[in-house]
């Protein structure tokens, strides 16, 4: 393939290239590999990658299409689904910024200089979350909330030196605990599930109480939980964690604590979180924005891993930006690090940080409200259908909640599906529920109208019940 | 008229808050739904008493609060970042107009694998092709960058030998000085112990300690190759042998793939595990740190009876089923490391990815690792005239680069004072981003330079300039070179300052409580 390309500006002039270097041809750059080893450019170009050809972007966009024309996005209604990321509607002016090429393209800030408004829009994200929690120390991003969470335990049974186990609700998000588990696998640390009551869905703090003791890295609460329900007593849940030395970690969905009391002032050591509501879409799988944030002790944040991005000066006295606290990272510990984590989700943390300045302090207790209310709406509405229970469980929700159904739950979405609906997720993979269960979330980006199409396409499908 | 970049004195966004101002309306709950449910009601014991202190900004204000952080920064888009070992690549906008697809950003993860065949093919083509590239046999997608491909990696080396019952005594993993942090960080995590060996002089792994180091509690080995240094690592058929004659097993850091892609493939050089990052090979851009996104592949080999490598990948996974003509997500089975992130994979990564390879095919994909290379040389080329006055190229001078080259300024320094860092910022108010430095640790003074085949021969040739009027200058008026960056948005950042217990501010919310004298130095 010789000639031009539009991503290789040198590919049309290779030729004299070589002849500058003094190389007769492309094979003497690779001469030091062993000669074993060494493809052919015939070999290499009959493998099967792509289409075994170079394509054009007209015909690289026809092909696009075509598999596009095999998504069914379901917009009118928009999923009912959350179970750790949520239907949420993406601001236009989000999307504009996160798009803006000094962004996009741009490598981690390692020049300071140069870097100035990348890391300034950092530290905003690091800040805005730090009030939304009022927690003092937030770092630049994680991958999501799984591995966020799962870096927490690490940092846990750092700090405490403790590697028997850490308790987590049994109602836990079963997705992050099994990212949890992968993470401490390389440890031997065991997650350990505390039981949670029956009817209402909090947890039960006389079992906690059980399993606490000296073995015990941390104890870790969902905030509002997987199951939706706000824990009342997480106070009272970070008393106990603490009376026996072990650290309180907090998962929390962001939108929420525009009504919650934040972690800061519950008394949790570490709160995690997915910040994928904060105008990042749906995008099936990712990217998303793992939330890592500590209070202020020199021992928490020594320990914590991720990018910081810290306010400073230059050397004429002009607010700055660096990248601080650095020899916590593998770049310059290795072995020791806190954390392996390099690349993360900045620009995803840019993205929440224009959501949050867009929505501000009002903008924000609006739509979580709105949140409360249609979720409510439709939590009512389905209660009114026999044979379902809803919601399955008393403790108070914002916006996911648990129902029960009178049969399976894989077999009612799949009928609610034929009637172009896409509903909830069947918790017969969870534990502590049973096969007729199902976790339904609503939010702003449902309409009245969509609920009500969910309600009586429930009601239809449920047999004339 | 010489580079300048804007500086704004922009104001945090906290300090543009002002009353009765807001960016988005979300949404109100229509009368008959608040009938129908009543207040709201929120436990007395965790309903928020005070608001968030977050600020209050029109639209407009917010959008042009960013536009002037975003001039604030430096991306491919605004010129050469050449950062060694970081591959940075133009990111073609093909990809981006096509990933701007509104049917995205409403799909859930855990929507009907029928409902989403596009996207689960596009993933599983990346999953096919990524094996080709590599010469191995299986990939799994789900890792959301690299350093998670790489603790994946390990962990599948940890799973090999607990499930082989030989976790009792495998307890180590090797590294050669040069590897990225990132090697070591990872394996520390999957709980091994590692053990580092020292590079021989001519820029290969020193045999003689390697085969030391290596012994029955070898667990692995990780390297990348080439070499941090752009080397390639000439012996690495021997190194294969020696680690898998003690069972230990072999894993590839593809960070540095450009520098063989088209040419060699490390499953043919013995590697039992690799990672890839689409951001660095594929053309995925950075988004200045992140998403970035590491596939992890594995070869096929049999781990005990019945299980091979493959049922030791990370997941989900995408599968193809022959019978039904379909593609499915695939949970992990009882013999993997398991997931690493709640999600299938850093989605719109691996679709950009999905793009790039398909508009390269193979001769794309040879071309420019070849154009990669040739324009490494090429710049060491135009360097060769001041190459042991002003700078050197440590470890087999006469070898050709591949991807990257490691430049020391030590001569420099030696002679002026001038550094590695001093370099670094001269070429920051040239209007350059500067190289990646004083790493690898083994190269005093590094200047690591990796131009990728998306740079211009203009381009390369100014870069070259310019390090050499940075060595003039240095020689002539060091202090003028010590005192730069002059044209970026600020000078010279205060490092002590910024990490000094009593003034390090991490957030507005610190800066704010110790101005009220409600938070104390950081102990």
């Amino acid at each position: 393939m010789g000639g031009p390309h539009p991503w290789i500006p040198n590919a049309g002039g290779l030729e004299s290239l070589l002849e500058k270097i003094g190389v007769g041809s492309v094979d003497e750059l690779y001469s030091d590999i062993p000669e074993k080893l060494r493809m052919s450019p015939g070999e290499w170009d009959a493998l099967p990658i792509g289409e075994g050809r170079p394509l054009s972007e007209v015909e690289v966009a026809r092909r696009w299409e075509r598999l596009m024309e095999r998504v069914r996005s379901f917009r009118s209604p928009p999923p009912f689904m959350g179970g750790g990321v949520w239907p949420r509607y993406v601001p236009a002016a989000v999307r504009y910024i996160v798009e803006r090429a000094e962004f996009l393209t741009a490598y981690t800030p390692y020049q300071a200089e140069i870097s100035q408004g990348l890391m300034q829009a950092l530290f905003e994200y690091q800040s805005l979350i730090a009030e939304l929690l009022e927690m003092e120390v937030v770092n630049a991003s994680m991958y999501d909330w799984s591995s966020a969470l799962g870096e927490a335990f690490l940092m846990a049974v750092r700090v405490t030196r403790r590697r028997g186990k850490v308790l987590v609700p049994e109602t836990m998000n079963p997705l992050h605990r099994k990212v949890a588990e992968t993470y401490l696998y390389g440890v031997g640390v065991r997650v350990e599930g505390v039981k949670c009551d029956r009817e209402t869905g909090l947890l039960d703090l006389e079992d906690l109480e059980a399993k606490l003791g000296n073995d015990v890295a941390a104890v870790y609460i969902e905030y509002p939980g997987y199951t939706g329900v706000i824990e009342e007593n997480a106070r009272t849940v970070g008393e106990a964690a603490h009376k026996h030395g072990a650290l309180y970690i907090m998962g929390v969905e962001p939108i929420s604590m525009a009504l919650l009391e934040p972690p800061g002032r519950l008394g949790a050591d570490v709160a995690v979180g997915e910040g994928q509501p904060l105008g990042l879409g749906l995008n099936y799988g990712g990217p998303y924005l793992g939330i890592f944030a500590v209070r202020w002790d020199g021992r928490l944040v020594r320990q914590m891993p991720g990018r910081l991005i810290g306010l400073t000066r230059d050397r004429e006295g002009r607010r700055a930006f660096a990248m601080i606290l650095q020899t916590r990272e593998q770049h310059i510990r290795r072995a020791r690090a806190t954390s392996n984590i390099t690349t993360n989700e900045a620009l995803m943390a840019v993205a929440a940080a224009v959501y949050l300045s867009l929505l501000g302090p009002e903008g924000l207790r609006e739509l979580a409200e709105t949140t409360w209310y249609m979720s409510h709406y439709a939590a009512k509405r389905l209660s009114e259908i026999k044979g379902i229970e809803s919601p399955l469980l008393k403790g108070e929700f914002i916006m996911d909640f648990t129902v029960r159904l009178p049969e399976p739950a894989r077999e009612v979405r799949r009928r609610l599906r034929e009637r172009g609906l896409m509903a909830g997720i069947p918790l017969e993979g969870h534990a502590w529920f049973t096969g007729r269960d199902m976790l339904l979330t609503v939010t702003e980006v449902h309409t009245r109208e969509d609920v009500d199409m969910l309600v009586d396409s429930l009601g239809e499908v449920l047999g004339g019940r | 008229m010489g580079w300048r970049q804007a500086r704004w004195d922009e104001p945090l966004v906290f300090e543009l808050d002002r009353p009765g101002r807001r960016g988005f309306t979300p949404p109100k709950p229509p009368r008959e739904v608040v009938e129908a449910v009543g207040p709201l009601r929120i436990p007395e014991r965790v309903a928020r008493r005070e608001p968030p202190r977050l600020p209050r900004l029109s639209e407009v204000e917010v959008v042009r609060h960013y536009v002037r952080l975003s001039q604030m920064a430096y991306g491919v888009d605004n010129g050469p970042v050449p950062l060694g070992s970081c591959t940075m690549k133009y990111n073609p906008k093909v990809a981006l107009k096509l990933l701007s697809n509104p049917k995205l950003e409403y799909l859930h993860p855990l929507q009907d694998d029928d409902t989403v065949q596009g996207v689960l093919e596009a993933m599983y083509k990346v999953q096919e092709w990524l094996a080709q590239i590599l010469g191995m046999d299986y990939c799994s997608v789900h890792p959301a960058a690299g350093a998670q491909g790489e603790l994946a990696g390990v962990l599948v080396m940890r799973r090999y030998h607990e499930l082989r019952g030989k976790l009792g005594f495998k307890r180590e993993v090797v590294v050669p000085d040069s590897a990225h942090g990132t090697n070591p960080a990872s394996a520390a995590m999957a709980g091994f112990t590692v053990v580092e060996i020292p590079t021989g002089e001519d820029g290969n792994v020193d045999m003689e300690a390697l085969r030391a180091a290596v012994g029955e509690a070898t667990a692995g080995l990780m390297i990348t190759n080439p070499s941090t240094l752009g080397l390639f690592e000439e012996r690495i058929l021997e190194v294969a042998e020696l680690v898998h004659s003690v069972d230990g097993l072999l894993y590839y850091d593809g960070a540095n793939l450009n520098g063989i892609i088209g040419r060699a493939r490390p499953g043919d050089m013995g590697f039992d595990i690799a990672h890839v990052n689409l951001h660095k090979t594929f053309s995925v851009p950075h988004g200045g740190g992140g998403p970035g996104s590491g596939p992890v592949c594995v070869r096929r080999r049999e781990v005990v009876d019945g299980v091979t490598l493959e049922d030791l990948l990370p997941g989900p996974r995408i599968v193809y089923d022959e019978g039904e003509g379909v593609y499915r997500v695939v949970a992990p089975g009882r013999w993997s490391v398991g997931m690493l992130r709640a999600w299938i994979a850093n989605t719109i990564p691996v679709l950009w990815a999905y793009i790039y390879i398909l508009s390269m095919g193979p001769q794309g994909l040879r071309l420019a690792g070849e154009v990669a290379v040739a324009n490494t040389n090429y710049f060491l080329k135009l360097l060769e005239d001041v190459m042991g006055e002003y700078y050197s190229l440590p470890y087999s001078p006469g070898r050709p680069r591949k991807h990257e080259a490691v430049v020391s300024a030590e001569p420099l320094r030696e002679k002026t004072g001038v550094t590695a860092e001093d370099v670094a910022k001269g070429l920051l108010d040239r209007g350059f981003y500067a190289p990646t430095i004083y790493f690898p640790l083994i190269v005093g003074e590094a200047l690591m330079i990796e131009f990728t085949e998306s740079e211009t021969l203009e381009n390369i040739e100014a870069y070259a300039r310019a390090l050499k009027e940075i060595a003039r200058e240095a020689s002539e008026d060091p202090e003028r070179a010590k005192s730069r960056p002059h044209n970026t948005s600020v000078g010279r950042v205060d490092m002590v300052y910024a990490n000094h217990p009593r003034t390090v501010t991490p957030t507005w919310r610190v800066k704010r409580l110790r101005e009220e004298g409600k938070l104390g130095p950081l102990r």
